[in-house]
């Protein structure tokens, strides 16, 4: 066969990272409105006041209006993985595909049925019966989710499988260890409750508009009051499921650590940056230059919350790669030399395999099994030729993860300012509180958005951690083919998304009284 | 005792299952596809859009479902045929893709484009997608042009192991004539059943008597192409797999043979012809018969299913390639393992679940005929 184009993989990786980030506009607000609008339609039902079912109504405009470009964004993303990351597709698809179809069979259906209900039931179906409906349908978006981070999951910390050298593939030998691993569990709640924020942030945002309008004051007042304690709420359970996403990350990922600490050189008491800038002269991992022209920096705290012990040692790129530092459980790390070697070595094990199967020499077969299984915990390596390459883009993950954590704590600070306002009848002469929340809601995409260039990013050149690197994870097709997907995409993307926030400000400047 | 053949073939089934299912469910498709033709005022086209709007989304997510239960149940051919029939695919999802914005946002202030330019969407989906797809399914029965090698996951410069035999990728399915003709009978049958579902869901005396007529003009170019693809399939050499060796041969009236030594599913798909015939039939017969939809959607599902089985089934390759015969995919050779087929046999015992509560929605939300009324007196109407 040809020689893969080498343009193909930036192409592809372009392609996907695209297409996942425009649908990413979209999720988190399908999640975090939606729960908004749940509590509010509870309110109602409870109440019987219209005033709830007014706002409820709503924001459930703007919901459906999201929700139609998310799933008009999404459809690709499932279908891509074959598309274009076909190898991928065969190699973990015993395992991967399985979410998947979990994710279709019990989420999108529950979604399909009961938005109908939501959406064209008010008159038809019971009270009840519409709350019910409103919240499977946010219910079966959530639990969308949890599948789609399950998977996600799976390729940061691959579980529960085994390799089959007769197929060629890793096959599933334990779902509830792939359900369940924690770094599904913690990403799941964290992606999640990051999503209530962005929600909350765009009620109190569009709140804060009518307000400062002078409209709709009391719809405005009661969604600010939700929006404030959901999201501050959210806010504080996400920066705690945050410091078990970076605890997961620290134990099975440390080069997206070191790479999101901009750290070079590992040591014990490793201090946290908190701000910092870097040094773009620094070109290589082995040169002695300094990684920052300016840090401020919290002592022995990297330590702490990487490895909950103050003067544990924490590795930084150098050491991962040159290997010979300690783990938590007392392993000696192997330097990425070893690492490819056995890498290769499994590889060359599975073509020797497979021709002893061919050539019927069992004795053969049963030599190079057992020497592929002893190295396969390293057989992704033996696609990756140099050590350069496993470094992630330093200054893309080094400042996403800073200015995520930074609107994090913003965020924490924003809801409490306007739930005190709010519960103190302060907010409507507060303008530049409301200032303040109408325009940090672009602010919540980006801490979103960043959230996932970290984890994604973060763990190149991994499609899935240790076992397949992207250059062996995908599709044999040109190019061409790919860039010219990816401006078509680009295009219809930008175009719906324009229409998209055309309608949603069209709305806005309806009001809940008109709409 | 449950074996992994039984799981391969249970498997087999439900993605059969699905096919139908969603051959069914493209009367939505269809439906676009009429917009422009069968309605003649805006409150006409309105009253199409809003009862065609509330059933949109279990067509789509029918199709992601597909895709999914594919990808878990039969990974090869997901990463062979995605990764290899790269536009064919990407042209179906693009459809796709157009029309899920369609319905919400035509009728809203601000959609930029004017509700012209979504509905045209939606016409482009209801024409490209039901041909596309047909075309697409076709190939089941009439090959593709791939190489499968899995020792190339030994080659650390280039390790894939499927690879499309053309530059085509998958636009090559256009060129023969056979895979066109079942394109063709998707597109009419979807258009018929939507007719079939606009006399059953409208309370409109002026499109219920078009639609009336328009059956006709669908249904007889949908049976007189369908007639041609299966007569010229059955009638074709199909691709037989030696169940003791895996190989692939090409074995005359193959198709044919497997409806006769299959006579469960030869019966199944008589029923199914009898029944998407009846349906349509006896809404021309009788102006007061207006439950031909459940007829001949229930006839499709039937049809479809036995159609898809007669590909997998019988030690046939159910995605056959020429012209590297061997790297054919089978049920047996591009499923999943065992323990991931259990696992999702487990899984699929939710499905009854998800139809009883669909049904009860529905029930609750189709209690009357839809009239221009109900569209003018809702407030998320599109």
């Amino acid at each position: 066969m040809n020689l893969l184009d080498a343009s193909l993989l930036a192409w592809s990786r372009a392609q996907f990272a695209m297409t996942a980030m425009y649908h990413w506009l979209f999720v988190p607000l399908t999640l975090g409105l939606g729960l908004i609008m749940c509590i509010m339609e509870s309110l109602y039902v409870k109440t019987g006041n219209e005033a709830w079912k007014k706002a409820t109504q709503f924001w459930m405009t703007l919901f459906g209006v999201n929700f139609a470009i998310g799933v008009a964004t999404g459809i690709i993303l499932e279908f891509e993985f074959g598309t274009n990351w076909s190898n991928y597709s065969w190699f973990v698809g015993d395992i991967f595909g399985a979410p998947l179809a979990i994710e279709a069979i019990l989420a999108f259906f529950m979604e399909a049925t009961f938005i109908s209900v939501m959406f064209f039931g008010w008159k038809k179906v019971s009270k009840g019966f519409h709350l019910t409906s409103t919240w499977l349908t946010v219910l079966g978006a959530t639990i969308s989710a949890l599948w789609i981070l399950v998977a996600n999951a799976w390729m940061q910390f691959p579980v529960g499988m085994d390799f089959n050298p007769d197929t060629v593939r890793n096959e599933m030998i334990d779902f509830w260890s792939i359900l369940l691993s924690p770094v599904a569990i913690n990403k799941f709640f964290h992606t999640v409750i990051s999503s209530w924020v962005l929600g909350s942030l765009f009620v109190i945002g569009v709140s804060a508009w009518y307000i400062l309008k002078k409209r709709e004051v009391d719809f405005a007042l009661k969604s600010m009051k939700v929006g404030a304690i959901v999201g501050l709420v959210a806010t504080l359970l996400t920066a705690y499921t945050g410091d078990g996403s970076a605890y997961n990350v620290s134990q099975r990922q440390p080069m997206k650590l070191a790479a999101m600490e901009g750290l070079y050189n590992g040591k014990t008491n490793m201090g946290l940056v908190v701000f910092g800038i870097l040094n773009s002269e620094k070109k290589s991992y082995k040169d002695s230059i300094n990684p920052y022209i300016f840090k401020i920096e919290i002592p022995s705290m990297l330590s702490l919350l990487a490895n909950r012990d103050i003067n544990s040692f924490v590795p930084g790129i150098k050491d991962i790669l040159n290997g010979g530092y300690k783990t938590l459980d007392g392993t000696v790390t192997m330097s990425f030399d070893e690492k490819h070697t056995r890498g290769k070595a499994a590889i060359q094990s599975l073509a020797d395999y497979q021709k002893a199967v061919a050539a019927k020499d069992t004795t053969a077969a049963k030599n190079q099994k057992a020497s592929l299984k002893q190295n396969y915990a390293q057989f992704g390596y033996g696609y990756i030729d140099k050590a350069e390459k496993m470094i992630p883009n330093l200054p893309t993950v080094f400042y996403s993860f800073h200015i995520m954590v930074m609107l994090g704590f913003y965020f924490i600070l924003l809801f409490g300012l306007v739930l005190y306002f709010s519960s103190k009848k302060l907010i409507e002469k507060a303008n530049w509180l409301l200032w303040i929340s109408l325009l940090s809601i672009p602010l919540g995409y980006v801490a979103s958005q960043l959230g996932w260039v970290v984890a994604e990013v973060g763990r190149q050149p991994w499609a899935i951690q240790d076992v397949l690197p992207l250059n062996a994870a995908i599709s044999n097709i040109s190019s061409y083919s790919v860039i010219i997907t990816f401006f078509l995409f680009l295009t219809l993307f930008s175009a719906l998304l324009i229409a998209e926030i055309r309608i949603m400000l069209k709305q806005i400047k309806k009001g809940p009284s008109e709409s | 005792m449950i074996t992994y053949s039984f799981l391969q073939h249970y498997w087999w089934f439900l993605i059969s299952l699905l096919g139908g299912i969603l051959a069914f469910l493209l009367f939505i498709q269809g439906g676009q596809t009429l917009l422009f033709s069968l309605s003649k005022t805006e409150d006409e086209k309105r009253l199409l859009v809003n009862a065609l709007g509330r059933k949109w989304e279990f067509t789509f997510t029918t199709l992601v479902t597909f895709g999914g239960a594919f990808f878990a149940s039969f990974p090869l051919f997901y990463s062979t045929s995605f990764g290899g029939a790269y536009w064919v695919w990407m042209a179906i999802l693009f459809c796709f893709i157009i029309q899920a914005v369609s319905y919400e946002f035509q009728t809203k202030p601000g959609n930029t484009y004017g509700a012209k330019t979504y509905r045209s969407f939606l016409f482009v989906n209801g024409l490209l997608g039901t041909f596309l797809i047909g075309v697409a399914i076709a190939t089941f029965f009439t090959g593709s042009d791939f190489i499968v090698n899995k020792g190339n996951i030994t080659s650390q410069l280039a390790p894939v192991i499927s690879s499309w035999g053309n530059e085509w990728h998958g636009l090559d399915a256009l060129f023969t004539v056979r895979n066109l003709t079942l394109g063709i009978a998707v597109f009419f049958l979807s258009r018929s059943l939507a007719v079939l579902f606009f006399v059953n869901r409208l309370n409109h005396t002026v499109l219920e008597a078009r639609s009336r007529k328009y059956l006709w003009y669908n249904a007889i170019p949908f049976v007189v192409f369908f007639l041609v693809f299966v007569i010229w399939t059955l009638f074709s050499d199909g691709f037989a797999v030696n169940p003791v060796t895996g190989v692939v041969s090409m074995e005359k009236y193959k198709y044919f043979t497997n409806f006769i030594e299959m006579p469960i599913v030869l019966v199944l798909f008589l029923l199914g012809v009898v029944a998407v015939l009846a349906g349509v039939i006896g809404t021309w017969i009788s102006p007061k018969f207006k439950i031909g939809i459940w007829f001949a959607g229930v006839g499709t599902i039937v049809t479809v299913c036995s159609l898809l089985m007669t590909a997998g089934y019988n030690n046939t390759a159910y995605y056959p390639a020429t012209p590297n015969l061997q790297s054919s995919l089978t049920i047996f050779n591009s499923s999943s393992s065992f323990f991931t087929l259990n696992a999702m046999s487990i899984v699929s015992l939710f499905i009854p679940v998800v139809l009883v509560y669909i049904f009860i929605a529905w029930r609750s939300m189709e209690k009357n005929r839809i009239d221009i009324d109900d569209v003018n007196n809702d407030e998320h109407a599109y």
